[in-house]
């Protein structure tokens, strides 16, 4: 048996519509696109692309706050002094590895409750729903405290709620060491936005034709062989999207880690590199340069995803 | 409870300081208005003397409440001359440095009073973001003030801010310990004493070993009582700065700090002054060095009921460990001394204000209420701080011995390339941690590194 996905329908075109040449309501409805668009758009310019222009030209300079007199064109020494450091493939690793093991094991958790959600009974759907979001409506910095009060080893009622578990006691210090430190700032990464994969994965489970399930099910499928030949390769657009905006999301981590190990161990990420030269050593310069390096990686990131896995953003809209 | 200075944990507080900057729109208006009343003020005092009122905003650091009650204080003794509303800054000192350093790159002309943390003084100094001390002011400011926090408010040999209260560590120990492990707590102690009796005893030493600022105080007031600076010759030119850390002073701190790392109990290495208190008060650690407000916090935990009457009353304190057993030690200054913002439109009125703030009175009245030990000597005569703080002679000894952390405009790098490489203490290497930590202190100051 193979995959069953609903056979491709073909967009159809006006067959009366006139090649080549745009007709006058085209034009106008053209500016009437633009005119609606337009605002949001000058918007967009001034929030997004005028502080990503701002920080490209001060990453060539070296700056420091305090000393605006001493300001001076240093071309790109700024990059050559970040990427020959090693603290910057350091924290580039640890970035990519809280990124790679959150949004993976977001996913499948995701999947799960997604699915959770879309089956529960009617009568307890919102209760469920709403549960399953409360995570999420949590501010990243207050769950970044709590789960940093219940690890310590002062306050925290882990120890001595899992002290049965092997490599746990009394006297285990979660953010005294490399591993464990990253391993709380993990689960509290997943717990703070599985809710947010699980949502659009709830909406991509939507998308699956009830046909097709059910043709299956006539033909003798199994729940797993469902599962897998029927319902995620109907829901692929909507995963890969869900992927995509949570890789983002996870490269970007700060306050986790600026909470519960303020850098402590090797664990800083990319984004708490650009705070720390930037707001607390006050080398704009320099800061700025590490910003617009990881604008760089998270612009990868973004054109690997689309080109690589051939994400159509449009798709997960149902179009 | 009562909060040391130099005292850093990560983000705590950051909520809180978001509050307190964000105002309400009535607040806002209230401040336009007023605004909107000193200019009418001053346009109408043109050509005579009576300027209008003026509002002064002071940016306190979170405390118990201690600095308010003085700013409503001062503005009564004022008598209408001007008003003193406080403003609250994060609860961390770099936090508070970040939020003001910015604002005053930016001119902020609402910033009139700060409180301020003394190793950050040269910094906003350098930068011109201090208003200058009158030298009538200077004069007055400085009578009868310890030497520690005179020094803490100087810069290039010109006192560029107001004492105000000034701290010091001390040595807490349980005496029923102390006296089982047979140490004189009467004489100077070594740093070697008190971990072998921790040892002995089966106790820990509870210090900062968080990488954290209250790292960066232990590691200074280390290298100092071994008779080392961290920088020997400060400089205008972060490259002419000279570094002591390769010193025998320095190796010698660092295996004071490894050995006591050893003693430190299971989270050294993530332990900053609250987490050592808690030790302390439940004995899993006998031996403390800590700021004073341990001993408040300890008295109102007894309030409270949640501590044992009979913990504090086995509380003893002395003088800082000696690194070297026939020198004098030297103990972490810290404390808050006032300055006034450059862009303040009332500078007069806010040296006015400084004055009033750190009169003996409010200096008294805050040690007494908030546990935080007065600049001025004649405080510790006073018989209710005595009777509240029994330390109080030992604390004011405590600051007249006490080292200032490195004076440079460039503290902040410093501090945190110090945190970087001597964090954690159990895996210092005393022969090359220095030297590295110098490298990289050296390549962060010439711009050839990230920190």
């Amino acid at each position: 048996m193979t995959q069953t996905t609903m056979p491709p329908v073909d967009k159809t075109s006006p067959v009366s519509a006139p090649h080549g040449k745009i007709s006058d309501r085209a034009r106008s409805e053209r500016r009437l696109g633009w005119l609606l668009a337009g605002p949001a758009f000058v918007v967009m310019l001034a929030v997004t692309a005028y502080p990503i222009l701002q920080a490209v030209y001060e990453s060539l300079f070296s700056y420091r706050l305090t000393d605006p007199d001493n300001r001076s064109f240093t071309g790109l020494t700024n990059y050559w002094v970040i990427l020959t450091d090693s603290l910057w493939w350091q924290s580039i690793w640890v970035t990519v590895l809280i990124t790679v093991v959150t949004v993976a094991v977001e996913l499948v958790l995701g999947f799960a409750l997604a699915m959770v959600m879309a089956k529960a009974l009617s009568s307890i759907r919102p209760v469920v729903r709403a549960a399953i979001l409360i995570p999420y409506a949590v501010i990243t910095v207050v769950s970044a405290f709590a789960w940093q009060f219940a690890f310590d080893i002062n306050t925290g009622f882990v120890n001595s709620w899992f002290a049965w578990l092997p490599g746990v006691s009394a006297d285990t210090d979660w953010f005294g060491d490399w591993g464990t430190s990253l391993l709380v700032i993990c689960l509290a990464e997943i717990w703070k936005t599985t809710p947010f994969i699980s949502l659009l994965l709830l909406a991509g489970l939507a998308q699956v034709p009830e046909v097709l399930q059910e043709a299956a099910q006539v033909d003798g499928a199994t729940w797993w062989q469902r599962l897998w030949r029927v319902t995620i390769p109907n829901m692929k657009a909507a995963i890969m999207v869900a992927l995509l905006f949570r890789s983002l999301d996870a490269f970007r981590v700060f306050d986790s880690i600026f909470i519960m190990t303020a850098g402590a161990n090797g664990t800083e990420s990319v984004s708490f590199l650009a705070y720390r030269q930037t707001i607390a050593r006050l080398e704009i310069g320099l800061g700025s340069a590490v910003s617009v390096l990881l604008f760089i990686v998270v612009v990868m990131i973004a054109m690997a995803f689309i080109k690589g896995f051939k994400v159509d953003l449009s798709s997960a809209r149902g179009e | 409870m009562p909060k040391a200075v130099g005292q850093v944990r990560p983000g705590t507080g950051s909520a809180s300081s978001r509050r307190s900057r964000r105002r309400s729109p009535r607040q806002r208006g209230v401040a336009s208005a007023a605004a909107l009343l000193v200019a009418a003020g001053t346009l109408a005092a043109c050509g005579s003397d009576s300027g209008g009122a003026s509002t002064l905003t002071w940016y306190i650091n979170p405390d118990s409440g201690g600095q308010a009650e003085i700013a409503s204080r001062c503005t009564e003794a004022a008598d209408g001359a001007y008003t003193i509303q406080t403003a609250q800054l994060p609860r961390e000192s770099s936090q508070q440095r970040e939020q003001l350093i910015r604002r005053l790159a930016a001119e902020d002309n609402s910033i009139d009073l700060i409180s301020l943390d003394p190793p950050y003084i040269p910094e906003f100094a350098e930068a011109n973001f201090l208003a200058p001390v009158p030298d009538d002011v200077a004069e007055r400011v400085t009578e009868g003030v310890v030497q520690s926090a005179i020094d803490g408010s100087t810069w290039n040999d010109e006192l560029v801010a107001v004492p105000f209260w000034a701290n010091t560590q001390l040595l807490w120990y349980k005496q029923s310990v102390a006296e089982a492990a047979g140490l004189d707590m009467e004489q100077p102690v070594t740093w070697e004493q008190l971990v072998e009796a921790a040892e002995a005893q089966d106790t820990q030493i509870a210090a900062q070993g968080i990488r954290a600022e209250a790292l960066t105080v232990w590691l200074n007031a280390l290298v100092e009582s071994a008779g080392g600076s961290i920088i020997e010759e400060t400089a205008d030119d972060p490259e002419d700065i000279e570094l002591g850390l390769e010193s025998d002073a320095a190796v010698r701190a660092a295996e004071v700090m490894r050995s006591v790392s050893t003693v430190g109990g299971p989270a050294f290495s993530t332990a900053g002054e609250d987490a050592n208190v808690t030790d302390f008060e439940e004995g899993d650690a006998a031996f403390m060095l800590n700021w004073p407000f341990v001993w408040g916090r300890a008295l109102s935990a007894v309030e409270a009921g949640t501590l044992e009457a009979s913990v504090p009353e086995d509380y003893g304190w002395t003088q800082y460990p000696r690194v070297n057993e026939d020198e004098e030690s030297r103990p972490p200054y810290g404390g808050i001394n006032l300055v006034v913002g450059a862009y303040s439109q009332n500078v007069d009125a806010a040296y006015e204000a400084a004055e009033c703030i750190v009169s003996e009175e409010n200096q008294a009245y805050y040690f007494v209420t908030n546990g935080n030990p007065a600049s001025k000597a004649s405080v510790y005569d006073d018989p209710e701080v005595l009777e509240v703080f029994p330390q109080a002679p030992v604390i004011r000894e405590s600051l007249e011995n006490a080292a200032p952390r490195p004076q440079t405009v460039y503290y902040s790098e410093v501090s945190g390339a110090l945190q970087r490489e001597y964090h954690p203490a159990s895996s210092l290497d005393p022969g090359s941690t220095g030297e590295q930590a110098s490298e990289l202190i050296s390549a962060v100051l010439r711009g050839e590194q990230l920190l």
